[in-house]
């Protein structure tokens, strides 16, 4: 079950990147590798990390760490590689990046013992990615009360330039937010995809869940209307190979 | 242990009728039932005590010759198979043994020691205590056989109780039957499951005589019947001494059902006797003779509706069956809307509120009902004394299945049941045409017995820490001897073992939060009674479908569907209409219509768990509903149609528009051998097509439909999309694929080579909702997750976590865990039907021929037909994606 092996038919090339023309079609449309907030343009990565090139700053949502180990403290015994799996990923971003600041929004434990349980592995490869960089925590509603062994530094919420970081969104203009874990669902002629998305409408956005246990709620659940007061924002979904922009409207 | 060694079989005429000596089952491949000897030793006079004569007399019956062969079997010590049609005193003869016991026992009873208490060794016990155990796939049918039980007890006083046990049942009275344990339980195998992991479990069944297992053919071919194997290889060590009677519909393999009632002995087959019900009348049946014109594609069979109504209108009672949900919601309104005669027509299918459904079985009991409109769910139940007429709309799917359903309309076992089949387009004509001969050569297609699943052992498992503490050992010896799990290996059941332990991870960061726990003796125990309570709460292998509850809202406008993307919210509240799988709705844009409890519908939202649908004065829906149905075309059915087209002479037996059809396809291409697979290519409306049929049902076209065009998309032929049917799959692309194949850059024999189901497959499986939701079935049945919360269950959206998450990073990190195990195994008979198409892949190999048409052929019209009517398959991210982006610019721009 392991990912494509160089074993081959004689049946064409895998590999599985040929962009079908479907794809290509997409190519036309401007500006879906940004999410713009308060004038600020953010690269919008695939993993759903925001990148900010100027500041070299990049934001991560949600991560959740421990979720796994915290159901299996319930007796729902959840696969324990969730925390090595996220890791994983915040690694590869960085390492895309190479990031001067990278900010944590909130709810990167899933619980306020979560990170007593880090395995001394993942507490390493923690402490590796703050190397060289500042690292800043903001407190989320499930880690409330970060203690400062983790390394970096931990804040309610950060404000650079027009940008405001906070872990929960509260709709005003420059803020970058998370906690929601926006999803968006489309489809056409009876099949349909969903996938995680930021959600934004050029003022403000909320960031997808970062974590590989976070799940989603959709954009059109009444807590995303309450954010973006005209109802008019953009779903940003992330495929396998690039981030769709799609009015909000056309999702569900 | 008791009874090994080879299996006597006896087959048996119906009571009074000369005896066949010469029974005339044709062989037909393995699949027809072989003929049986024929013994009836035994006088009933010898076997039925006095008070049973003069009762059978009293009604005016004479015991027939099987249920006198089950009294023998059950003197002589023996477990039996009864193989009897619908209508044959199945039941009674089921009971018989237990009832001639009992009514002797009851003497010695009634003589002295009316509540002794006997000691065990395990415990204190009631003198008598529970004799025979009744498990049923319905607890509706349980209750009933309570009912209908309670009259020969009652006609011939005898001193027996009998009680029903299901989820129904108050707490109060459960405990009390756990106390003091009627004679007779009638329960299900979820209700077994419980009972066996509890502590007094030994208490209660080892006084058991005896077990008997009704629709067991329905049973075994589930992972229902997987859990019931395993209760009864547990039951066998508590009970030595019982004995087990099995009732069955006719199965293509009786030697196999026979096996699953015998504890399996190391290495070795054993099975039960099998007593075979002869003399049944052969039905009636035949295929509608439509004067109007038939259809190419679709399944409403809406050209049929006149004759339809007719048939209804000339019989007594009718069942008409169909083969979903939708298609009887569909029917239902159309013979309604055409109703002038005010017949009594009902609906019955498993969407239905159970009271409702509860209602139309009354009526129909009582004989008010002219008609039922009905889905499998009446495929099983109480019999029926009035129905005259079965009428199955659309394809039978297979042969015994459709021998089961004629079943229905037996009123007596001596007259034939008759049957009409109306098929709803030119292919159905074909699958009907062979189902008849099949079933005039009574040639039987159900599934093989099963390889026990991995998931469901798990919870038997935690089952069985539950009751009392177990030793490994002990337990894999046990649960070889269930006839599914005789072939499993010590590291299967090992691994299972940790995985109910701390979740099998090879990260074993999970010790100190496990479920069951080794004492110093090895034996494993529940680490706390939580773990019980969530076992008790989960127990059970039937998962249903997410479901979602429609409303019926005022439509927010929109127009006609096409500007769906509304922006205001909607409206709560509205009237409930029902409910609907979520997986249906999953597949909708706002604006489509579909038909929903009986009218034509607009979706507009989906908000939580509610859909919120508007009023649409459509005549025809945009999306059916058809999702084809739980079962594909059997693979037996499948050969015979391909012999069917490749024997010109049988044509004559087919309707002249069927017959024509077929010639022309003669002729502007080929009309495929038996063994070969036939490709066509041609152009059509700036696409290029490719159609291919291998008759391997619909759950395999749609696997191979998908790893086909992954193929395809890297062979450069841009392919767009592709529908699959029972018989055909449909591929389109922008690439000329005549003009590829014809200069070698598509080779057909590499397109299809078996090797799909290597990396393509892998690749596939990584992102395929089908396999998703294999996953989460296996997550729920072996319990990693809770399907129920103590007091509630919880919808899937109130669950914190996703499975497909879970999936996604399990398979990524451990990919040969034991659940991907379980997983993948489904995937091969499942929704994926793997093996199948591996079979077919192998079929074929060497075997293709291509035609380069300049025109759709005859032969692709039912497919082509169900593009746009179909859903259309693919599950590659972006470019769904894109597309929607797509659309989303041509409206800005335009």
């Amino acid at each position: 079950m392991a990912g494509p092996s160089p074993r081959r038919s004689g049946f064409g090339r895998a590999g599985g990147t040929s962009p079908a023309m479907t794809e290509n079609a997409a190519l036309s449309i401007a500006s879906t590798r940004t999410v713009d907030v308060s004038g600020v343009s953010f690269l919008a990565d695939l993993s759903g990390a925001l990148f900010w090139e100027e500041q070299r700053l990049l934001v991560v949502s949600d991560l959740h760490l421990e979720k796994g180990s915290s159901f299996a403290m319930r007796g729902v015994l959840l696969p324990p590689y969730d925390t090595f799996a996220t890791l994983g990923r915040l690694a590869a971003v960085i390492a895309r990046h190479d990031p001067r600041i990278v900010v944590a929004l909130g709810d990167s434990f899933h619980d306020r013992t979560a990170h007593e349980r880090l395995s001394p592995d993942d507490r390493n490869a923690v402490a590796a990615l703050q190397g060289g960089r500042d690292w800043i925590w903001i407190s989320g509603n499930h880690d409330p009360m970060l203690p400062r062994d983790l390394g970096g530094t931990v804040a309610d919420e950060v404000t650079i330039g027009p940008i405001t970081f906070r872990h929960e969104p509260t709709g005003t203009s420059g803020e970058i937010a998370g906690h929601l874990h926006p999803k968006a669902r489309v489809s056409a002629r009876g099949r349909s995809m969903e996938r995680r998305c930021f959600a934004s409408d050029g003022l403000r956005a909320v960031m997808p869940a970062f974590g590989a246990y976070a799940g989603g709620l959709s954009i059109r659940d009444a807590a995303f209307a309450r954010i973006f007061p005209r109802n008019g924002f953009v779903a940003h979904l992330l495929g396998d190979r690039r981030v769709h922009a799609i009015a909000a409207s056309r999702c569900y | 242990m008791p009874q090994m060694g080879s299996a006597s079989t006896i087959a048996l005429p119906q009571a009074g009728r000369a005896t066949p000596s010469t029974n005339p089952v044709l062989r037909l491949t393995c699949h027809a039932v072989p003929p049986r000897i024929l013994q009836t030793s035994a006088e009933p006079a010898a076997l039925l005590p006095d008070r049973f004569q003069a009762w059978f007399a009293a009604r005016g019956w004479s015991p027939r010759a099987h249920q006198l062969a089950l009294l023998e079997k059950a003197r002589e010590d023996r477990s039996a198979l009864l193989i009897a049609p619908t209508g044959a005193g199945k039941t009674l003869a089921g009971f018989l043994p237990t009832l001639v016991e009992l009514s002797a026992q009851s003497v010695e009873r009634d003589a002295g020691a009316k509540k002794n208490l006997v000691s065990t060794g395990r415990g204190v016990q009631r003198a008598g205590g529970l004799h025979t155990l009744y498990i049923s796939p319905l607890k509706a049918l349980a209750v009933d056989i309570a009912r209908n039980l309670e009259r020969p007890i009652a006609e011939m006083a005898l001193p027996i109780k009998v009680e029903t046990r299901t989820g129904d049942t108050p707490v109060s009275r459960r405990q009390r039957q756990r106390r003091y344990p009627p004679d007779v339980l009638l329960t299900t195998p979820e209700q077994l499951a419980l009972l066996l992991s509890s502590d007094d479990a030994p208490f209660l069944f080892s006084s058991l005589k005896r077990i008997v297992l009704d629709e067991l053919h329905a049973l075994v071919t589930s992972k229902r019947g997987d859990l019931l194997s395993l209760g009864l290889a547990r039951l066998w060590r508590l009970a030595p001494q019982m004995r087990a009677i099995g009732l069955s519909a006719t199965v293509a393999e009786p030697d196999q059902l026979a096996r699953f009632l015998v504890p399996q002995p190391d290495g070795k087959e054993a099975g039960a006797d099998i007593v075979v019900a002869g003399g049944a009348a052969p039905p009636v049946v035949e295929m509608l003779d439509t004067r109007e014109r038939l259809p190419w594609a679709g399944h409403s069979a809406r050209h049929a509706l006149p004759e339809i109504y007719e048939l209804i209108k000339a019989n007594r009672t009718t069942l008409v069956f169909v083969n979903t949900r939708s298609q009887a919601e569909m029917l239902f309104q159309n013979l309604w809307s055409m109703n002038d005669d005010g017949l009594a027509i009902a609906l019955h299918h498993g969407s239905l509120d159970v009271a409702q459904r509860r209602k139309v079985e009354d009526a129909m009991s009582a004989g008010r009902l002219r008609g039922v409109v009905c889905t499998s769910s009446l495929d099983l139940g109480v019999d029926w004394g009035d129905v005259d007429l079965v009428v199955n709309i659309g394809a039978p799917k297979g042969s015994s299945r459709l021998m089961q359903r004629i079943g229905r309309a037996n009123h007596r076992l001596d007259e034939a049941s008759r049957a009409v089949l109306v098929p709803a387009n030119r292919f159905e004509v074909l699958e009907c045409r062979v189902a008849i001969d099949a079933i005039a050569e009574n040639a039987q297609d159900t599934p093989p017995l099963r390889t026990g699943a991995l998931d469901v052992l798990a919870q038997h498992v935690l089952g069985c820490a539950c009751g009392e503490p177990f030793v490994s050992d002990d337990l894999y010896r046990e649960v070889r001897t269930a006839a599914p799990y005789a072939d499993l290996s010590r590291q299967d059941f090992d691994d299972v073992v940790d995985f109910v332990a701390s979740g099998g991870y090879a990260l074993k960061t999970y010790e100190r939060f496990a479920r069951i726990k080794q004492d110093k003796e090895g034996r494993w125990r529940v680490a706390n009674p939580k773990v019980r309570q969530s076992y008790r709460m989960n127990v059970g292998t039937i998962v249903e479908d997410d479901m979602l509850k429609v409303r019926l809202v005022r439509s927010r406008g929109g127009g006609q569907g096409k500007a769906g993307g509304s922006t205001g919210v909607i409206a709560r509240g509205g009237r409930l209409l029902g409910e609907i799988e979520e997986a249906f709705i999953e597949g909708l844009s706002p604006g489509d219509t579909f038909v929903f409890s009986g009218e034509v519908v607009r979706y507009e939202a989906l908000v939580e768990d509610q859909v919120y649908v508007s009023r649409a004065h459509d005549k025809d829906p945009k999306v059916p509903s058809y999702m084809g149905g739980k079962f594909p075309l059997s693979t037996y059915l499948a050969e015979r149609v391909r012999r069917l087209l490749d024997d010109g002479r049988a044509w004559g037996g087919l309707p002249e528009q069927v017959r024509d059809w077929l010639s022309l396809q003669k002729d502007v291409s080929r009309v495929p051998a038996v063994r070969e697979l036939l490709v066509e290519s041609f152009p059509r409306a700036n696409k290029h097509y490719l159609v291919c049929y291998p008759f391997e049902g619909r759950l395999a076209h749609q696997t191979l439909g998908m790893l086909l065009t992954r193929r395809l998309e890297r062979a450069r032929a841009r392919p767009l999309g592709f529908v699959a049917n029972e018989y055909a799959v449909a591929i389109w692309a922008l690439g000329d694929l005549s003009f590829m194949i014809r200069d070698g850059r598509i080779d057909l024999d590499a397109l299809f080579d078996p090797d799909m189901l290597g990396d393509d497959l892998e690749a596939w499986l990584a992102e395929s909702a089908l396999m998703k939701r294999t996953f989460r079935n296996c997550a729920i049945i072996s319990g990693l997750i809770a399907r129920r919360h103590t007091g509630e269950e919880k919808s899937r959206r109130q669950v914190l976590f996703s499975t497909d998450l879970v999936y996604d990073v399990l398979r990524k990190h451990q990919a040969d865990h034991v659940l991907l195990r379980a997983a993948r195994a489904d995937a091969a008979t499942g929704l994926l039907d793997l093996r199948r198409l591996g079979d077919m892949l192998a079929r074929i190999h060497g075997r293709i021929t291509h035609r380069e048409l300049d025109r759709v052929s005859p032969l692709a019209v039912p497919v082509m037909l169900e593009i746009g009517r179909e859903s259309v398959y693919g599950e590659a991210a972006d470019e769904l994606l894109a597309e929607a982006a797509d659309e989303l610019v041509k409206e800005a721009m335009s």
